[in-house]
């Protein structure tokens, strides 16, 4: 199921601007890997590479090759739609479809593509889904009930619950526990640290603290000033980013001398 | 109101908590204008209750004598006399959003999330000239271009799909009958109706696009999943709009159909339906009295009508806004 990305060359351009430069990483499948780094670097513009969502805004565009299961999620033909059904995502604010009940938000994408599954298939998915987001016990009497009635950490669980329902190999959250109280924020961290056994999981954080509790390794992004493009200064193993980086940039930031 | 006056000294003027006196009251330019705002909001109501007073009372003589006989030579009573005005007022106009809606909501929606910017700005900009153009020229347009142009239509739909009582009955050339002043009241009301859904459909917030498109949704199935749903309850508020105005358009039907009386179905025969407004304007400058009483009692009809959909309108807004 969960797979390794290999990013080579990786330029990711705002119409004419060139917004991340030259990218080379692999991120290791089954782990999780954590990119931090000041406003404005290019690591949520970089994540959106990752399932193609970064070419919805108009002009955007990225040059290079992210392989997932040794294809080319750019190569010629490939349909943006299949890889986002591979690539899970999760967004800073929870967005639960407001008009749907907990349980079609968890089979809204599976029920895309226009699928037809059967109504007992249906109940497994919904609460092996909800089980997998750790949300099943919170929510079970109420499945048919709006999910904007949810608590903002649940509304952000259910949206995991909605990414981790269509099966996907990879699942990239930018800043999940921004908009969430630290009681939530707590929950949705033990959760990715569960999900890892399944998936392949990429996390932008502003918190230096959350990536070092959730993930296994750590990418540094950096600017060199503004209007200037982002770059992956360095990445490596959490424990060792955050004692002992190979980079004066990576220490600065992390002892909190800039940024 | 009642805190406030508790909390002054003076239990003189409850409704005038000296507070907010001092504050207002010192600057004469917020006096000015909140006197200008507060008159043109009661000039409004104003106008419109004396709109309604006067429609009331010009027909008090229609409703009284009700049974009377007009003096023409087809004497009817009131009831018999507007309710198929009613029906035809309201068929046409429902036909007219049955036509209108699919293609505004389409046309919205191409703008919205299809059109490259350089042929969205554009194609907004001429749907919104086509709201300028005076009813007068469509009229025009509708009795002397459309009607001889809609005759094979009408005969292919009478001969293959006259088993629908809409198609059924007799068509006759020309063509001035209640599909084809729908069809231009429908043109008349697309361009508020698409200017609406569009500016709706603009406001769907870009977190729930990228949800339904990070799943794997295609530009269709993010429509149908949040785009839709979410300017749902604007495009009902549009409909409403649109068919506010097709209800009261005067002048396209007057000039597009061949007027009639009666509750027929049948949308392709000429000469059996007619609508209020052009009614009125078509028969109030030779009216008697008693002949005006009851037209001013059909526009207190419409009126009621009118004003009746506009809150349904409301409504239909409010909860969306709520919710």
């Amino acid at each position: 199921m969960a797979q390794a990305i290999n990013v080579e060359d990786l330029n990711i351009y705002y119409s004419e601007f060139l917004a991340v430069e030259n990218v080379n990483v692999t991120i290791q499948p089954r782990s999780v890997t954590a990119l931090i780094g000041p406003s404005g670097c290019g690591k949520s513009t970089f994540l959106r590479t990752l399932n193609r969502m970064h070419e919805v805004i108009p002009g955007a565009y990225a040059t290079g090759s992210v392989e997932i299961e040794g294809a080319n999620i750019y190569g010629s033909g490939v349909d943006p739609v299949n890889v986002r059904r591979r690539v899970g995502m999760v967004f800073q604010k929870p967005n639960p479809f407001p008009t749907m009940s907990i349980r079609d938000n968890v089979l809204a994408g599976v029920k895309l593509n226009n699928q037809r599954i059967s109504r007992s298939t249906a109940d497994e998915l919904v609460e092996s889904s909800l089980r997998g987001a750790n949300l099943w016990e919170e929510v079970k009497d109420r499945l048919d009930k709006p999910g904007m009635g949810l608590s903002g950490g649940q509304q952000q669980r259910l949206c995991i619950a909605r990414a981790i329902a269509v099966k996907p190999e990879v699942i990239l959250m930018d800043e999940p526990c921004s908009a969430l109280d630290p009681i939530s924020t707590l929950a949705i961290e033990d959760l990715i640290h569960e999900m890892k056994q399944d998936f392949t999981i990429v996390i932008v954080t502003h918190n230096m603290q959350q990536a070092s509790r959730v993930s296994d390794r750590t990418g540094f992004f950096n600017i060199a000033g503004t209007g200037k493009p982002g770059h992956l200064i360095e990445i490596d193993e959490t424990e060792k980013m955050f004692t002992n980086p190979e980079n004066k940039q990576t220490e600065d930031y992390i002892s909190g001398r800039f940024g | 109101m009642s805190t406030s006056a508790a909390a002054t000294p003076t239990p003189q003027k409850q409704s005038d908590p000296p507070e907010t006196k001092a504050r207002t009251a010192k600057r004469p330019g917020d006096l000015i204008f909140s006197g200008l705002s507060i008159g043109s909001g009661l000039l409004i109501f104003l106008t419109l209750l004396l709109v309604a007073v006067f429609l009331t009372i010009r027909s008090l003589p229609a409703i009284q004598s009700s049974r009377e006989v007009t003096g023409d030579a087809d004497a009817v009573s009131l009831l018999e006399y507007t309710a198929p005005l009613v029906f035809g007022t309201v068929f046409a106009a429902v036909l007219a959003l049955l036509m209108a809606v699919p293609v505004a909501v389409g046309i919205a929606l191409f703008i919205s999330h299809f059109a490259p910017r350089r042929l969205a700005t554009p194609l907004g900009f001429m749907i919104d000239l086509l709201a300028a153009v005076p009813s007068v020229v469509f009229g025009l347009w509708g009795g002397v271009w459309l009607v001889p142009r809609l005759e094979p239509l009408y005969m292919w739909l009478n001969t293959y799909l006259g088993w629908i009582p809409l198609f059924a009955g007799e068509p006759s050339a020309p063509m001035r009958n209640l599909a084809t002043a729908s069809v231009v009241l429908a043109v008349m009301i697309l361009p508020i109706i698409t200017a609406v859904s569009r500016e709706v459909f603009l406001q769907t917030p870009r977190l729930q696009e990228e949800a339904a498109l990070a799943l794997g949704a295609t530009r269709f199935e993010t429509i149908r999943t949040v785009v839709l749903p979410f300017g749902r309850s604007g495009v009902v508020s549009a409909s409403m709009l649109g068919l506010g105005r097709a209800l009261g358009e005067t002048m396209a039907v007057l000039m597009v159909l061949s007027p009639g009386s009666s509750f027929s179905l049948h949308i392709l025969e000429v000469g059996r339906h007619n609508s209020i407004a052009a009614n009125i304007a078509s028969q109030s400058a030779e009216a008697t009295p008693d002949v005006m009483a009851r037209l001013i009692f059909t526009g207190l009809v419409l009126f009621v009508i009118t004003f009746v959909i506009n809150a349904i309108a409301r409504a239909v807004v409010a909860r969306s806004t709520q919710g």
